[in-house]
């Protein structure tokens, strides 16, 4: 069965402590499942790759730092690839849940009794792992991105929804009743006056879809696409090489930081009456 | 032939079920790597949010705790654990308890903190020492939120115990790697859905025992924390991540 794995095709050169077994790369391969998943979405430039970790290994065999300045040298066109596959993948999901969360919330906010079930089947959706989730759609929608960013987009959904409800439920009651008393109708009520007094707490849920989408990213490599779970999975394969695996860890976290960072910035300029109203 | 049908038709072979590898010994060590990692949470968690809520100094450190684990992929601490030589179980357990800490440790500490101050100096007027009034007035009042947090935390760590199974872990997780890996989209179909019933029949489990548990004169207030309020300020909200 191993056979006709193409798993070995790139293989750190073993540690020494490893290097008794020569089966050790493959047993592990043939173990995980997604080998095949996982050699589909790597396509080339893993020969390259091969050739510059021999030579950074070579020197010192037994070598195998958690961080190493080499690896991200002599990786960085794969990095930058599984990089970009994570951002856009994040990006894409969060602005197609929003899309539909903040009519979905306002639906839900203008129709009481809709609210409960909204919010229901969202706890509920909510509590499926992602393993599972990601997977049961492969048969219909096939391995790779669409079956990774339907998945994203509904958990990313479950936040925002909640959060636009809760946002557009909060706002003053007074303010309402201003808006009420100057002849405002519903919807002219809802779209100038509440929403954009929910924008705090909308911007607030957008920020917390994204970090959690940014982890979640990397559950994707169970069918093939993961970014930079990408690289953390083939290090694993990879006679556990560790400095693949903590780097595209570190990436993972500055990517949700600075994601964060500027969604913070954008709440920050979109709703400058907060800030006023702070500091005054 | 449909998948659905495949699924179905895996889910009805007595042969799944059964030895080794079976459904139901899955579903055991599933149940076992999750009981552990919760009580290893718990072991840390409890403790440290007991003792930071009832110093009522601590918030930023609980605060830090919740977002990094938001921010920190699951899938990555268990590569990282599985590749330092821990392997199998241990590694699992280990990671999986890691994001089971921050919403114990958040919701422990904010009941505490919740528990009114007239109560706490009615504690203090009568006499009992800060240990005393701590055991018999401030805990048994957090007691529903901290119910929450385990809650939260035994859900998560039964979603993220079955991506163990893509480093080498064995739980439910196992049947959907499997199926990937041979291409039998019916048995992954089958898999996903073992796993997401398990996932919801224990939350419904909890649920009703949460509901059991609390005092009647408490259960507006235990509700109120269970459907948990979306966050105007990410970084003052417990830490619940899908996973």
């Amino acid at each position: 069965m191993p056979s006709n794995l193409p798993a070995t095709i790139h293989t750190r050169p073993p540690l020494t402590d490893r290097g008794s077994d020569p089966l050790a790369g493959v047993s592990v391969s043939a173990r995980d499942g997604s080998v095949f998943a996982v050699t589909r979405a790597l396509s080339t430039g893993e020969a390259v790759l091969d050739t510059a970790t021999f030579t950074a290994a070579s020197s010192d065999p037994a070598a195998n730092p958690w961080l190493s300045w080499d690896y991200v040298k002599h990786n960085w066109s794969d990095i930058a690839r599984a990089l970009e596959q994570h951002t856009t993948l994040t990006v894409q999901a969060v602005l197609i849940a929003c899309v539909i969360a903040v009519p979905l919330g306002m639906l839900a906010h203008l129709r009481p009794r809709l609210a409960a079930p909204i919010v229901g089947t969202t706890g509920v959706l909510y509590t499926i792992p992602s393993l599972a989730l990601f997977t049961v759609l492969v048969p219909w929608t096939g391995i790779g991105r669409t079956s990774v960013l339907i998945g994203l987009v509904v958990y990313a959904l479950l936040v925002l929804v909640r959060n636009v409800l809760v946002g557009l439920a909060g706002v003053d009651e007074s303010v309402r009743d201003a808006g009420r008393g100057l002849g405002y109708g519903r919807i002219r009520l809802l779209l100038t006056v509440e929403l954009p007094n929910a924008l705090p707490a909308i911007i607030a849920g957008i920020r917390l879809a994204t970090v959690t989408t940014v982890a979640l990213v990397t559950v994707g490599v169970v069918v093939g696409y993961g970014g930079l779970g990408q690289l953390m999975f083939r290090g694993f394969r990879n006679n556990k090489y560790h400095a693949e695996i903590l780097t595209a860890t570190l990436l993972c976290l500055a990517l949700a930081l600075v994601l964060d960072l500027l969604l913070w910035g954008v709440g920050r300029a979109v709703t400058p009456w907060a800030r006023r109203g702070r500091e005054a | 032939m449909d998948v659905l049908t495949e699924a179905f038709a895996w889910l009805n072979d007595p042969l799944n079920w059964t030895g080794r590898k079976g459904v139901l010994a899955l579903t055991a060590e599933h149940l076992r790597l999750s009981g552990a990692a919760v009580l290893l949470a718990a072991a840390v968690a409890l403790p440290l949010g007991i003792w930071l809520g009832h110093r009522r100094r601590g918030g930023v450190a609980t605060v830090v705790a919740a977002n990094t684990s938001r921010a920190l992929p699951t899938f990555a601490l268990l590569t990282i654990f599985a590749s330092t030589g821990l392997f199998g179980s241990t590694a699992t357990i280990l990671a999986v308890a890691v994001f089971a800490v921050p919403p114990i440790l958040t919701n422990t500490f904010t009941g505490l903190m919740e528990v009114d101050g007239d109560i706490r100096d009615a504690a203090r007027g009568v006499g009992m020492s800060g240990g005393r009034s701590l055991a018999v007035v401030a805990l048994p009042l957090a007691l529903p939120l901290i119910g929450a947090g385990l809650r939260t935390a035994t859900t998560q760590v039964l979603a993220t115990v079955p991506l163990a199974a893509l480093v080498g872990g064995t739980s439910l997780g196992t049947i959907i790697v499997q199926g990937m890996a041979l291409q039998r989209y019916g048995q992954v179909v089958a898999g996903a859905i073992l796993v997401a019933a398990l996932c919801l029949i224990i939350e419904g489990i909890l649920a009703a025992l949460q509901y059991a548990l609390t005092p009647a004169p408490m259960r507006t207030r235990a509700a109120r924390t269970r459907r948990r309020r979306p966050a105007r300020n990410p970084s003052s909200e417990p830490a619940e991540a899908p996973s």
